[in-house]
């Protein structure tokens, strides 16, 4: 790796009582990479996630930011440094429309950061050109239970890319999509990446992590069994018997 | 907002002179009381309905209010014991202290004790920082209960000025005063509701984990509402001690105070201003009915019964029902 | 206070004891629906005052022992407890809404059957007779009396019958797992729900026998129960939630705590300790002593 580190996570625990979730994960993410997470049900993925943003609060290890220790930060304060996720599971604001739902990244991320102040009409064009991009511009006056399955998970995604982050974790975004659907998403997120975007692509559908990831990393049972090349990642034998040859 | 307000102005200004002109004094008393349950009301929603998070102890914040009043209208008894002689005449220049600064007395420390207990309380669940309240009605029940100065459990008596320049009959005074806190809390809910403050508390609400993903400061905004809603409730209390002259732990305390700053919103509509201000003028005059022509017991009785029904069945409360009746026939 | 007799302190734990047994009783039921169901019942202290009333009234009428009471009391308390939870749940569970609108439920039912109390009994003190209200036991300086020493017994009796149901029977063992994963359950071919009612139903029948403990212990009228959700709430915490020895041991540290507090600063004191104990542990050891 030439690029700097922007995310270094090492020996990251956590335990759930007396289940352990994770057990002592490394891994760097450098800036501009494309990285796929992949691993079972269960293997600790989004409890991963939920570590690193500080969701969940880590036993053991460390979480570091653009070089800088984030593990007394909150959740918000991680996401104002530039940390962004969607959550497996959509968590859309259910009494706020889907346009008011991208508006809150905006005004308390976005116009949270020192030196930034998006007037009305700024955070309006933002807000359309964000629903542009994930096809929902025409849902914007409706509310979370009026949309589908797949449209909570483009809104979910989209409010994570409206705190425009440094680093987005997307997780899961793609279940129930269509090929074509998989195809735009995937494409959306290497352009947000050539527009200088960290991502960590969480997702199960083999294609899509493959077209996308530069490296790909393997969870099983809460300990990274693989970290590298895909191509290499899939043919390792271990990787097949934990995880593809299912 | 300035359109709001001076509409809301007019309406106050109708009202007071309206009720002038009925010519019963009868009317300022059920008057005020409405007029606080809706400061009440709305003073509870901005914690409760705009973020979500449950006070149950609404009487102690209220109480506050009317407690730091008494302590305060008592002072002057103790100016000459405690305090220098080179100060006793600047003393009895300020006390006793006029009843609208008495409100912001009330306000402050009621506001104050919401933080505190906010702070200690809010990084938890929800459900947690609801069985606090509840504690803290009753410890501060306790605590004045063993009070002796602002009279313990025997009580302590107001005496109310007969007349007030201006406007006549102290209680009218009373009457517009409260009428001016209303119009004032409502005010603040509505800027609230309309401002980046308001999507904050709405995504606090809906999902506290995916607020925080957002970038929304959770703690922050929740001891915002907390202080605020706290100190809104303790304005309310500050004149009551006037209004009823003689007050006692258990009518400060009282279970309605609790009761009727949950059932009034929810029965009204907790998404918006509009709520607390409908659920407290019907509930709050369905009760003053009651209280005269059947018990007080049975009145307060009935709040709770409407209560559960309107919680299982019409959660969003009156403006609820209203907005989907409207949706409806648009279909 | 010059010299603090050794008789003061040791008959102030010994009440502190008792009366922490009689609190783990009032307790064992919330322990269940708020640390094993995660249903805020403050409702809960509602249930027992009713409990005592009617232990009251069967006592009053025709002189039945209060614990005899509360034990025949205890299937028609499940069966309520078992009716309120079907409300909660097609009401409030299933819609996803508990927090708020649940709460106020509980919180209206607890405010509701405290006034239906008072317009039927008025807010006079009521009180029971049975045989062992009255003498005390004495062993050297200490002193047990007996209306303490009964309840104190018969709560740990019902703790241990409950930790027995819980731990050996095949509804209790789901009961306890029905908190950490409802998917294995349903794959064990138990209805998460039907559990859920069950467990709820136990709370309410316990609330049944915690009744019949408080009117021995102590008179009652309609608001005492107020009194009584700092304590319930603040020793499920210090415990540990769903942790059932978590509770008996924290309403024993409450008790003494309690019990010291009125020997030595006056009884009217006590309800602040409660409180001051919850803030605390919420402050810095929200998981409790024994909590997962």
């Amino acid at each position: 790796m030439t690029a700097p580190a922007l995310l270094e996570v090492a020996g990251l625990g956590k335990r759930f009582g007396g289940f352990v979730a994770l057990d002592g994960i490394d891994l760097a993410v450098a800036e501009g990479e494309r990285v796929g997470l992949i691993g079972p049900n269960g293997s600790g993925k989004s409890t991963l996630v939920n570590c690193i943003c500080g969701t969940l609060h880590n036993e053991t290890g460390s979480v570091r930011f653009a070089g800088e220790a984030v593990d007394g930060l909150t959740t918000h304060e991680r996401t104002r440094r530039g940390m962004a996720r969607s959550f497996q599971l959509p968590r859309p604001f259910t009494t706020l429309t889907v346009a008011e739902n991208l508006r809150v990244p905006l005004l308390y991320t976005v116009n949270a950061r020192a030196g930034t102040h998006l007037t009305a009409a700024e955070l309006d064009a933002r807000c359309a050109e964000l629903l542009g991009l994930v096809a929902l511009a025409d849902k914007a006056s409706k509310l979370p239970r009026d949309l589908t399955q797949v449209e909570m998970r483009k809104l979910e995604l989209a409010r994570a890319m409206a705190a425009e982050p440094k680093l987005l974790i997307a997780d899961e975004s793609m279940a129930g999509l269509s090929q074509s659907e998989v195809d735009d998403i995937v494409s959306l997120l290497i352009r947000l990446n050539e527009r200088g975007v960290t991502i960590v692509l969480i997702e199960h559908i083999m294609r899509a992590v493959m077209q996308f990831s530069q490296r790909l990393v393997v969870l099983v049972s809460g300990r990274k069994l693989a970290d590298g090349k895909p191509t290499d990642v899939i043919r390792d034998p271990e990787v097949e018997r934990a995880y593809l040859g299912q | 907002m300035r359109l709001f307000l001076l509409i809301a102005i007019a309406v106050a200004a109708a009202v007071f002179f309206g009720a002038r002109l009925i010519g019963n004094d009868y009317v300022f008393f059920a008057g005020y009381t409405v007029l606080q349950f809706v400061v009440l009301a709305t003073a509870w929603n901005i914690l409760g309905g705009y973020t979500g998070y449950v006070n149950f102890g609404s009487a102690a914040f209220f109480a506050m209010g009317a407690y730091a009043t008494v302590a305060l209208h008592k002072f002057p008894a103790l100016i000459d014991s405690t305090f220098p002689e080179a100060l006793a005449p600047l003393l009895r220049a300020i006390f006793p202290l006029p009843i609208p600064a008495l409100i912001v007395i009330g306000g402050i420390v009621s506001g104050v004790v919401g933080l505190g207990m906010g702070y200690l309380t809010l990084r938890l669940r929800g459900a947690f920082f609801a069985i606090a309240t509840l504690a803290l009605a009753v410890v501060l029940q306790t605590l004045i209960v063993n009070w002796d100065y602002v009279g313990g459990s025997r009580g302590a008596y107001i005496i109310r000025p007969g007349e007030i320049a201006l406007i006549g009959p102290y209680i009218q005074y009373l009457f517009l005063l409260m009428l001016a806190l209303a119009v004032i809390a409502i005010a603040i809910a509505r800027g609230i509701e309309r401002s980046q403050l308001g999507y904050g508390f709405a995504t606090i609400r809906d999902d506290e984990l995916a607020a925080e993903a957002s970038g929304v400061p959770t703690l922050k905004l929740k001891l915002i509402a907390t202080a605020l809603s706290g100190a809104l409730m303790g304005m309310a209390g500050a004149p009551f001690p006037y209004y009823i002259g003689y007050l006692q732990p258990s009518s400060a305390f009282g279970l309605e105070y609790a009761v009727n700053s949950i059932a009034m919103p929810m029965i009204g509509g907790t998404t918006s201003w509009v709520g607390p201000l409908i659920g407290a003028i019907l509930l709050g005059s369905l009760q003053q009915y009651v209280t005269v022509t059947i018990s007080s017991s049975v009145n307060v009785l009935v709040v709770g019964l409407l209560l559960i029904v309107f919680v299982i069945v019409a959660p969003n409360g009156i403006v609820g029902l209203v907005q989907g009746h409207l949706r409806g026939r648009k279909k | 206070m010059v010299g603090i007799s050794f008789d003061l302190v040791i008959n102030a734990l010994i009440a502190g004891i008792l009366l922490g047994g009689f609190y783990a009783a009032v307790t064992l039921g919330v322990s269940i629906s708020f640390g094993i169901l995660d249903i805020v019942n403050i409702a809960h202290p509602a249930f027992i005052i009713l409990g005592s009333y009617i232990a009251y009234i069967l006592n009053a009428q025709f002189g039945i022992d209060p614990i005899v009471v509360s034990i025949l009391m205890m299937p028609v308390f499940y069966l309520l407890g078992a009716g309120v939870y079907q409300v909660y749940h097609e009401a409030f569970e299933r819609r996803g809404q508990e927090s708020l609108r649940g709460l106020s439920f509980f919180f209206g039912l607890l405010f509701v059957t405290e006034v239906i109390l008072i317009l039927v009994f008025g807010v006079d003190y009521r009180y029971v007779e049975a045989w062992y209200i009255g003498p005390s036991w004495r062993l050297g300086v200490m002193d047990f009396p007996l209306r303490m020493l009964v309840p104190c017994v018969t709560a740990l009796a019902l703790f241990g019958a409950l930790e027995l149901f819980l731990s050996r029977t095949f509804v209790g063992r789901a009961i306890s797992a029905v908190a950490q994963d409802q998917l294995a359950l349903r794959l064990m071919a138990a209805d998460p729900i039907r559990i859920k009612r069950i467990a709820f139903g136990i709370s309410i029948a316990t609330t049944a026998v915690a009744g019949a403990l408080l009117i021995i212990i102590q008179p009652v009228e309609p608001s005492v129960g107020r009194e009584y959700i700092g304590r319930v709430f603040a020793i499920c915490v210090l415990g540990g939630l769903g942790s059932l020895p978590g509770t008996v041991i924290g309403a024993m540290l409450l008790g003494i705590l309690e019990s010291f507090t009125a020997t030595f600063y006056g009884p009217s004191w006590a309800p602040a300790v409660a409180f001051g104990v919850l803030l605390l542990t919420l402050a810095f050891r929200p998981a409790g002593l024994l909590g997962r």
